[in-house]
């Protein structure tokens, strides 16, 4: 185990292209750090670069106490999982398996001990253990692929999509068993995903990446709750958030959200930037039904969705044609055209600066 | 299935294909059928008389030593070839997939001596190696070597196995660079991340990965071997000195238009077009069925 800390971490390739923009993150001792961001972020790279797969342009990248810009990655004490499995295809699962120990030169009886250990914990049979990864399911193959990086016992795991190439069954599965691997083995991990279900369930940490910056770092409800940026509002949930281009009322403690439908803000709004103009933001499952006769806004429903535990309704506040989703647990029998009271509570708006796209606190 | 589509009778097909079943009989089966019967008959040198002998062209074939010796000798040739053209070939390719820049114009000339008909790559070796003026022999000289492979056997067959595996290299080249190129990287990656050196990486992940590619280039590079390195050979050495260069398409050559024994050199032929066979038969059985790993 160690803990991995990122510096001023930069990445420009030979032909210009600036891939990482100074990333800065301390990854303590067992964490669960996932990298997250829709594909060409930068965050494979960043993890490639971790691997020593990739060279550092600038910034030092410590494992531990010890720097290791310049170990190869065999020096690194690390091992990865790619997207693809990477198993070495003309050896048995054992032998992928033991590859890296017999490199290291352990002793015959322990290495048979390690992988045996390790194939244990990964369910993986005898029997499989002599077969070739070509004659394994896509399940098994990613167990095996896990199992030649817990053998090593090494500081970190390195997690670069591993689940992607699975169907959406045993994906759900396989991120059950790494979340309960990751907590059994206590083992610093970095995991690089593009999908955010993913990302919110296992990460202790979530760093959200864009274009080689980073947009926001924190825990999976930090970053629910409070989004940084207007990127990490919608990239984060799904459906993603409503935003609704707007200006503040001119107290600055209202926002008009459609025509002749304003609310009022929370712990009294912005007065220092009334009358700006701003992005509302606001989650699909927090627009809630109001009852009985609470203050509420009519939503014309324009479609409806039947998820059965939750029910989707497509619609607009009033005359105004900007698009909301609302998502209201269990079924409700709304066709198109209905009217539905809809509120809002004000601890669930967000606000956005519309031109840096950075969150206004409130 | 497939419904099949029914077209109306019509000679346009055949008129397409005859081009190709003309040459196919002209060229490959006619001759081959003449060999075949050629090699029963035992005629004199004038082609004044002919006597039909069975199998005999055969038998006195398999009971000559000589015979023999160009057997084995072929077979030396050939693995020769086939290993040296292959091992410079992989060393290439490695290097290759390893250029970034310019890797373009690296290949397409590494492809060049394939386009180099074998008789010029005969006489390119012929100076290049001529005793009395060729560059090779003059700075051989200089290391205290007396290099004439018109008096020494060996270095007769070391000298056309050099051109015959140079002619070869650009072939083998191409296929072992395809080969590594469809290697994923990530499991070099992989490698590198379980702590294996290039080297390692090499002989445990790379090159087993290559053995499809390798198992083909070997049979193609001793049918090469075997049947077309007649004219590297025919300009070179013309077989000699005293047959230390002498392989069985040569003997075939030697045997029926200088030597004039055309019933034994059709037998010999016969032989070879089984060996052909046998060899076909080996790659469609096993490559293209790839070698399993």
């Amino acid at each position: 185990m160690a803990s991995v800390t990122l510096d001023n971490i930069r990445k420009t390739y030979p032909n210009g292209y600036q891939a990482i923009h100074g990333v800065d993150v301390d990854i303590r001792e067992g964490e669960f750090l996932v990298l997250v961001g829709p594909s060409g972020c930068g965050k494979s790279t960043l993890l490639r670069m971790i691997a020593g797969l990739e060279g550092v342009t600038e910034g030092t990248i410590r494992i531990g106490e010890r720097e290791v810009n310049k170990l190869e990655p065999s020096q690194r004490d690390i091992a990865m999982v790619f997207q693809n499995y990477a198993l070495y295809p003309h050896m048995s699962v054992y032998a992928n398996m033991a590859y890296g120990l017999k490199i290291q030169g352990l002793p015959k009886d322990e290495i048979d001990q390690r992988v045996n250990a390790a194939a244990e914990i990964l369910e993986l049979t005898e029997e499989q253990l002599t077969r070739k990864p070509r004659q394994l399911s896509g399940g098994q193959r990613q167990r095996v692929a896990m199992g030649r990086a817990i053998v090593r016992e090494p500081s970190v795991f390195l997690f670069d999509e591993p689940l992607s190439n699975l169907d959406a069954k045993l994906r759900v599965q396989m991120r059950l068993e790494i979340k309960r691997l990751q907590e059994r083995l206590g083992i610093t991990s970095i995991y690089v995903t593009h999908d955010q279900v993913e990302a919110m369930t296992l990460g202790h940490r979530l760093m959200v990446l864009n274009g080689g910056v980073v947009e926001q770092l924190g825990t999976p409800i930090e970053l629910y709750e409070r989004p940084a940026s207007l990127f990490v509002a919608e990239f984060i949930g799904s459906p993603s958030m409503n935003l609704i281009p707007t200006k503040l009322g001119a107290d600055g403690k209202t926002i008009r959200i459609a025509d002749g439908i304003e609310l009022s803000l929370a712990n009294g709004g912005l007065a220092d930037q009334a009358g700006e103009e701003v992005v509302f933001g606001v989650r699909p499952e927090h627009l809630e039904l109001a009852s009985g006769d609470e203050a509420s806004l009519p939503l014309t429903a324009t479609l409806v969705e039947h998820l059965g535990a939750d029910t989707l309704i497509h619609g607009h506040f009033g005359d105004d044609r900007a698009d909301l989703t609302v998502r209201l647990s269990g079924t409700h029998l709304v066709a198109a055209g209905d009217v539905l009271p809809i509120r809002i509570t004000a601890d669930h708006m967000h606000l956005f600066n519309p031109n840096t796209e950075k969150r206004l606190a409130l | 299935m497939l419904k099949r589509v029914h077209f109306k009778p019509s000679v346009l097909p055949y008129l397409l294909v005859a081009p190709q079943i003309i040459v196919t009989l002209v060229f490959f089966i006619w001759p081959a059928s003449q060999a075949l019967y050629q090699s029963f008959l035992l005629e004199d040198a004038f082609g004044l008389s002919t006597q039909f002998v069975w199998f005999d062209n055969f038998i006195e074939l398999f009971e000559d030593p000589l015979y023999w010796g160009t057997f084995s000798k072929t077979i030396f040739f050939s693995f020769s070839v086939a290993f040296l053209s292959m091992a410079i070939a992989l060393c290439l390719a490695v290097m290759a997939d390893r250029v970034v820049k310019g890797s373009g114009v690296y290949r397409t000339l590494l492809i060049w001596p394939y386009a180099v008909a074998p008789v010029v790559a005969g006489a390119l070796f012929f100076f290049i190696f001529n005793p009395t003026l060729g560059i090779l022999p003059y700075l051989l000289k200089f290391l205290g070597y007396n290099w004439n492979h018109k008096l020494n056997g060996n270095e007769a067959m070391a000298l056309v196995i050099f051109a015959a595996a140079w002619k070869q290299i650009a072939y083998n080249f191409l296929f072992f660079l395809a080969g590594l190129q469809s290697i994923p990287k990530s499991l070099i990656e992989a490698a590198a991340i379980d702590g294996a050196g290039p080297g390692r990486r090499f002989w445990t992940i790379i090159f087993p990965l290559l053995s499809p590619t390798t198992f083909f280039l070997l049979v193609i590079n001793v049918v090469y071997a075997f049947f077309e390195t007649f004219g590297v050979i025919d300009a070179l050495t013309q077989g000699g000195p005293a047959n230390s260069t002498q392989i069985l398409v040569y003997k075939v050559y030697s045997d029926g238009f200088v030597g004039l024994d055309l019933g034994g050199s059709a037998a010999q032929s016969v032989i070879l077009m089984a060996i052909v066979i046998g060899l076909t038969f080996v790659q469609f059985r096993f490559v293209e069925k790839k070698v399993e790993y």
